[in-house]
C-alpha cells in the first residue's frame, strides 16, 4: 500500500472556528492550559482536552472554578517562563477584567480567543462583538479574524507576535461566535514542523523569568516616574507589533505558503471610489453585497481591519484617503458616541487625512441579528449617496424601521 | 530617551533602586539591643518584609526597606529589640 507523503503545506480538514482554533493552540505546543466554559467558547475547550487524552498535547491543565483564575494560572504560568493558553466569550471575559488589566501592564505574552458573543442585559446567548470592543483599551493586541483558516493561522502569528522580545504582550485572537465558532469550512493544517519553524525565533530564554538561578520580583509595586516608564514602553511595543506583523506575513508565507494578510485586508479598494470598513466574518457578506454593487456601477472597496488593537491607524489612513465617502459597519455600540465603537476610530483616523470626507456608520447584526446581503448593498448605496452630498444620519442602524 | 528599568514590564531585581523604599515609611525604628540578641534568628523568621539581616553574632533590620511594624520587638523572646520614635535624623 502506498501512503501519500503529507503536503508541505499541511493537510485539508473540514472543521468549525472552534476546532480551527484547537488546532491551532496544539501546533503551538502550551505548557498550560486553563479555560473555563462558556457559549459559544466550550467547543474549544472540549477538543483541546480530547487532544490531551489522545497524547497529542502534552500539557498541564488546571481546573479553574472561573474565568479570573483561568487567565490568573496562565499568566503565573507564562512568567515562569511557560507558554499557556485560555479562551473565554462575553461575561466570561468581563470576571477576567482585573486580571486581562494585569496581564497586559505586567507585559505577560499569554495568548487567549475570544468566541465574541454580546453582552447582557438585556439577557442573550448570541453573537456580537460586544465583549472585546468593552477591553480594547486594555492594553492587548487584538487580532479580528474572518474565516477559520484565520483563526488557525492567527493564533500561529499571535504566539510568534506576543513572544518576540520586543513586543512581550498578551494577545486576543477573536472570532464571530457562532458564525465562526460553529461554522464548519474546509481549513488548511500546516505541519507540525512548520509550525515548530516558524515559532523557533521565540520562547523560553528570550524574556524575563521567574526563576530560582537568577531571582527576579515579579509584579513589583511601581510609582510615579517609573509608572510612567512602564506604560510608555507598553505604547511604544504596541507601536512596534505593527511594524512587526507587516514583516511577520513574509515569514508566515515562507513557512506556509500562503499570506497571514497584516493588519488590514483589502478588497476592490484600489480603484474604489467609496470604502468600506468592516471587521470580522460580516464582511464575508460586505464582500458580496459591494460586488453586487459594482454590477449596479457603483465602485465600492472594503478595508477589513484585522489588527484592531493596536489600531492600523496610519495604514488605513491611506485607505482612506481620497475617497468620496467612507461607510464604517459595527456590530457593537459605543454608548458615549452614540454610534458603533470601529466607528469612531475611523473618525479619528479622518483627522489624519488633508481633506474632509464624509463618513457614516452602520450598526447592526447586535446580538446575532442577521446582517442579510440587501442590508449591506443599503449600506453601500447610502456610503455612495453620502459621497454625493446627499444628507442623511451620521449613524444608520440596520433593520431597524 | 534614558530607562530606569531595564525590563519592559515591572520585573525587578529585588536588590536594586526599582524596589519603592519602603523605610521612608516608618515612624519607629526597630533598634536590637546587641548583647540580649541570643541569635536565635525568630526576629528574622517572622519579618514580613524579608528585612532582617544576620550579621553573624546577631540580627538586624535594613532600614532601607524596614516600615518599623513592631513585629519583631513582639516576637522576641529575649526582648532584645525595643522600638524607638524616629525623630528624623
Amino acid at each position: 500500500m502506498r501512503t501519500r507523503a503529507p503536503r508541505t503545506d499541511g493537510n485539508l480538514r473540514v472543521m468549525d472556528g472552534n476546532k480551527a482554533a484547537a488546532w491551532g493552540v496544539l501546533l503551538c505546543r502550551p505548557d498550560l492550559l486553563a479555560s473555563y466554559p462558556i457559549s459559544p467558547q466550550t467547543p474549544l475547550l472540549e477538543q483541546l482536552y480530547k487532544f490531551r487524552a489522545e497524547g497529542r498535547l502534552d500539557a498541564e491543565t488546571v481546573e479553574v472554578e472561573g474565568e479570573n483564575s483561568a487567565l490568573s494560572a496562565a499568566v503565573g504560568a507564562v512568567a515562569a517562563g511557560g507558554r499557556a493558553f485560555t479562551a473565554t466569550s462575553s461575561m466570561g471575559l468581563m470576571f477576567m477584567y482585573d486580571a486581562y488589566l494585569y496581564a497586559s501592564g505586567q507585559r505577560v505574552p499569554v495568548v487567549m480567543t475570544v468566541a465574541t458573543r454580546e453582552q447582557c442585559a438585556p439577557h442573550t446567548v448570541s453573537s456580537g462583538q460586544q465583549d472585546i470592543m468593552l477591553v480594547k483599551e486594555g492594553g492587548w493586541i487584538q487580532l479580528i479574524t474572518e474565516s477559520c483558516q484565520e483563526i488557525l493561522d492567527s493564533i500561529l502569528v499571535a504566539y510568534r507576535l506576543a513572544e518576540d522580545p520586543t513586543i512581550q504582550l498578551p494577545i486576543n485572537v477573536c472570532y464571530d461566535g457562532y458564525y465562526l465558532s460553529h461554522l464548519s469550512e474546509p481549513v488548511r493544517v500546516p505541519t507540525q514542523e512548520a509550525v515548530d519553524r516558524f515559532l523557533a525565533a521565540v520562547g523560553v530564554g528570550k524574556r524575563p523569568v521567574l526563576s530560582t538561578d537568577a531571582p527576579l520580583s515579579f509584579g513589583a509595586f511601581v510609582l510615579g516616574e517609573l509608572y510612567a516608564e512602564y506604560r510608555y514602553k507598553h505604547c511604544q511595543a504596541m507601536q512596534r507589533a505593527l511594524d512587526l506583523v507587516a514583516a511577520l506575513d513574509g515569514e508566515f508565507e515562507a513557512a506556509f505558503g500562503r499570506p497571514w494578510g497584516g493588519s488590514i485586508e483589502t478588497y476592490r479598494a484600489e480603484d474604489a471610489e467609496v470604502l468600506l470598513v468592516g471587521t470580522g466574518s460580516a464582511c464575508g457578506t460586505l464582500k458580496v453585497a459591494i460586488d453586487r454593487m459594482r454590477a449596479e456601477g457603483l465602485a465600492a472597496g472594503l478595508a477589513r481591519i484585522r489588527m484592531f488593537r493596536p489600531f492600523p491607524r496610519r495604514r488605513l489612513a491611506e485607505l482612506m484617503r481620497g475617497r468620496r465617502a467612507v461607510g464604517v459597519l459595527d456590530r457593537s455600540v459605543c454608548f458615549g458616541w452614540n454610534a458603533g465603537h470601529l466607528y469612531v476610530d475611523v473618525r479619528a483616523t479622518a483627522a489624519d487625512l488633508d481633506a474632509r470626507i464624509p463618513l457614516v456608520n452602520f450598526v447592526g447584526g447586535l446580538a446575532g441579528a442577521d446582517l442579510r446581503r440587501e442590508l449591506l448593498e443599503d449600506a453601500v448605496r447610502t456610503t455612495v449617496a453620502r459621497g454625493r452630498g446627499e444628507p442623511g444620519p451620521e449613524v444608520v442602524w440596520l433593520g431597524l424601521g | 530617551m534614558r530607562f530606569r528599568s531595564p525590563f519592559e514590564g515591572a520585573w525587578a531585581d529585588p536588590d536594586s533602586m526599582l524596589v519603592v523604599r519602603t523605610g521612608d515609611w516608618r515612624l519607629e525604628r526597630p533598634v536590637v539591643r546587641e548583647a540580649r540578641c541570643s541569635h536565635c534568628g525568630v526576629c528574622w523568621l517572622w519579618c514580613p518584609n524579608n528585612c532582617i539581616r544576620d550579621l553573624g553574632t546577631h540580627f538586624s533590620a535594613d532600614l532601607t526597606y524596614c516600615k518599623g511594624c513592631g513585629v519583631c520587638a513582639r516576637v522576641c523572646p529575649a526582648a532584645a529589640i525595643v522600638m524607638r520614635e524616629e525623630d528624623g535624623a
